[in-house]
């Protein structure tokens, strides 16, 4: 090491409380720190009397990034957030540009967004529960977990053409149809789910040392959390029971009938528990969007922001014009603001969006859970034991692209 | 039979040994590391390219895997993990953010891992399918194995 | 209290000067606020209309105004869906507005980002480090005049 290299955070602590303790500085480039996140640490033995928190490595510009584009083109970007469930903030985005320019989407839209926003759902808390799970040494809950989400990365690249992070929805619908046979496979994975969680179900739920493990710790009450921002499954495990899709129904929610499962104690074990409770209202959800899915238009018919065909693209000069605008200029929203909520797997996925007008936004901003919470992190960590941060943090489901944008 | 023939063979196995047990350590970030968990799933497996288990100190591994964004706030961490790998080392850029900084061009994302520090493969995607990581760790095999060690074949 | 009445109660007793609260599309109220009525509002709001959930504060840049910035505050009840969006303009020459830090936890990390930001001095929070910016970066890159491609690399680029 030839060149000493900057530090580019500045501890609040930089001397210990009491002269034997220890301050030891966790990531950014930790196992499980669930990307990059560093966390400074005053420890007395193994006892945390204080933590620093510093999230922000993955901050990417994506707000000044949206100055730049189009609306179509911050899609990606936005999935790109919350990556472990892309198709949610693709849906948050575009619900509010939708209600910034007055639209209304198809019914077919509505219960498909809703459908694949459940399977977003299924997908994050599949992750965020294995990951957990194999930083407290349970690999065989991870391979099966992980296993099961293969199967819904393949399905969903069947839809969307990618596994990962989609860029499926658009403004005024979605980007294609269902294939043939995509409900019927939708149906098979959802039988080898419920399989392959009753198994992770028998090995963990009851096992003396996962109990011991995550009962009573990283616990947060219902006030605190309410005072930090908590929202999703950690307010949820608190004990109260707010979810914008009960509590402010949008898209097809409605029309569901589901519950919301709530914890007792507000620790890990009970955000193990209302995340593996919750994946299974999605799958119920899922099964009953699968019946009630009508036939129609996936596109609302307005050439304000709807790609016209390609065959009348090539054919009628109107049509031509009208993608050279889009493309080029975007889709002309008019001024003014919204502020657009979903429930995400983490929590309240807000985007505060101002237009003046043209077709890129004037700014774009996300409220986003992950940020939050890691507000709270510092709350939940304070007290506990060295050991018990990788499960504290596990549970909290930190999402970097989410939380530093 | 000259001495190049056994020294050849030497450097072969010593390749053959490096490229088969591979400790990688992955500098995961952002969206690509789903994708890494996946390579690591049973169903595309990486280890049975002998890359199992990833070693998260940097003095216990020799590749790097650079999975994700690099900003600007990481490169100390990054040029430093880099520094405290001994040799041999090699670096895989896994998406294409790490490798040139994808479409993210701005005043935080550092255009690509090359910045900062060497790169032996480059797998584009965003993210990669698990069968390109496959294909470019099989890359990255294949450059293992056509090195050449100089000090093997002076010293016999 | 139902939506309803909630919304009447706010629109009547909140910066109760005619035109200041409108029912926005996205049924958010907003208010528009002069910076010195800020913590008054937020403190009547968290205890007497049961808004206890802080959701997010940011800024938006309008250069060609002279009060600049536009602070935003979101608030969200834990008990009923009516969100409240509290906005206050303040210029670039001392563009600071009172903190809400003692009324919510999270306004800590929040003001934080803003002013990494925007800038945006937040009175009465002591510790505005970078959160998503490093030490040693210079300027606030939301502004517009902050060009989206300058780069500050922390370690010398190879090439």
């Amino acid at each position: 090491m030839d060149t000493p290299l900057a530090n580019p955070v500045r501890s609040i602590f930089a001397t210990p409380l009491r002269e034997d303790s220890v301050i030891v500085n966790i990531g950014p480039s930790h196992p499980a720190t669930h990307g990059t996140v560093q966390i400074i640490a005053e420890l007395d033995g193994e006892r945390v009397l204080r933590t620093d928190v510093h999230c922000g490595y993955l901050h990417r510009g994506f707000e000044k990034e949206c100055e730049d584009h189009t609306w179509h083109n911050l899609i990606p970007y936005v999935d790109r957030l919350n990556y472990v469930s892309a198709l949610v903030n693709d849906f948050a985005y575009c619900d509010g540009v939708e209600r910034l320019m007055g639209i209304e989407i198809t019914p077919r839209c509505r219960y498909l967004r809703t459908l694949l926003s459940e399977y977003s759902r299924l997908v994050d808390h599949l992750t965020c529960v294995a990951a957990g799970l194999m930083e407290m040494g349970a690999m065989t809950a991870f391979l099966y977990l992980v296993m099961v989400r293969d199967f819904m990365y393949e399905h969903l690249a069947a839809l969307t053409g990618a596994r990962v992070t989609y860029s499926y929805g658009r403004i005024g619908g979605l980007a294609c149809d269902l294939p043939d046979g995509w409900l019927a496979r939708l149906e098979e994975i959802l039988v080898q789910y419920e399989d392959f969680v009753a198994r992770v179900h028998a090995l963990v739920d009851r096992n003396r040392i996962f109990i011991d493990r995550l009962r009573g710790v990283g616990v947060i009450s219902t006030a605190d959390a309410l005072s930090f921002g908590c929202t999703g499954p950690i307010l949820r495990s608190t004990g109260l029971a707010r979810d914008l899709r009960k509590d402010a129904p949008y898209l097809a929610y409605a029309e569901l009938d589901f519950d919301v499962p709530v914890g007792i104690a507000g620790d890990n074990y009970d955000r193990y528990f209302v995340r593996m409770r919750e994946m299974d209202e999605s799958v119920y959800m899922m099964r009953q969007l699968a019946q009630m899915l009508p036939e129609g238009p996936i596109n609302v018919d307005d050439r304000r922001c709807t790609f016209p065909e390609k065959q009348r693209v090539y054919r009628e000069i109107e049509s031509l014009i009208n993608h050279f605008k889009l493309v080029m200029d975007g889709p002309s929203v008019p001024a003014g603001e919204v502020y657009c909520a979903h429930e995400a797997p983490n929590g309240e996925l807000g985007f505060y969006m101002v237009s003046t007008g043209s077709g890129t936004p004037w700014k774009v901003h996300v409220r986003s859970p992950s940020f939050v919470h890691m507000g709270a992190a510092s709350r939940m960590l304070d007290g506990g034991q060295l050991a018990d941060i990788v499960p504290t943090f596990g549970s909290i489901n930190m999402i970097g692209g989410e939380c530093d944008r | 039979m000259g001495l190049d023939f056994y020294t050849g063979k030497l450097a072969d196995a010593v390749n053959w040994a490096r490229k088969f047990s591979l400790f990688s350590y992955p500098f995961v970030t952002a969206c690509c590391g789903m994708e890494y968990m996946s390579v690591a799933a049973p169903k595309y497996d990486i280890a049975r390219f002998g890359a199992e288990f990833p070693r998260f100190s940097p003095r216990q591994a020799d590749l790097l895997i650079i999975v994700g964004t690099i900003t600007e706030r990481q490169g100390p961490a990054l040029r430093r993990i880099y520094e405290q790998m001994c040799e041999p080392k090699w670096v895989v850029a896994f998406g294409v953010c790490a490798s040139t900084g994808g479409f993210y061009q701005n005043y935080s994302t550092m255009p690509g891992a090359d910045q900062i520090v060497p790169v032996d493969v480059y797998i584009p995607g965003c993210p990669p399918r698990p069968e390109m990581v496959i294909d470019g760790i099989m890359q990255l095999q294949d450059k293992i194995a056509r090195a050449k060690h100089p000090i093997l074949t002076k010293t016999f | 209290m139902s939506a309803a009445t909630v919304l009447e109660s706010l629109q009547q007793q909140i910066v109760p000067a005619a035109g200041a609260a409108t029912l926005s599309h996205d049924s958010c109220l907003v208010f528009q606020l002069a910076p010195d009525e800020l913590v008054r509002t937020v403190r009547r709001l968290k205890e007497e209309f049961g808004y206890d959930l802080f959701l997010d504060v940011t800024a938006v840049d309008w250069p060609a105004d002279a009060l600049r910035f536009e602070v935003v505050h979101h608030f969200a009840s834990s008990r009923q869906p009516l969100r409240v969006r509290l906005k206050t303009r303040v210029a670039p020459a001392d563009p600071s507005v009172d903190s809400l830090v003692k009324l919510y936890g999270s306004a800590a990390f929040m003001e934080r980002e803003c002013h990494d930001m925007y800038g945006i001095v937040f009175r009465g929070n002591h510790d505005l480090r970078p959160i998503l910016l490093y030490e040693g970066f210079a300027g606030h890159p939301l502004r517009k005049d902050y060009p989206k491609t300058r780069e500050q690399p922390l370690v010398p680029y190879r090439h």
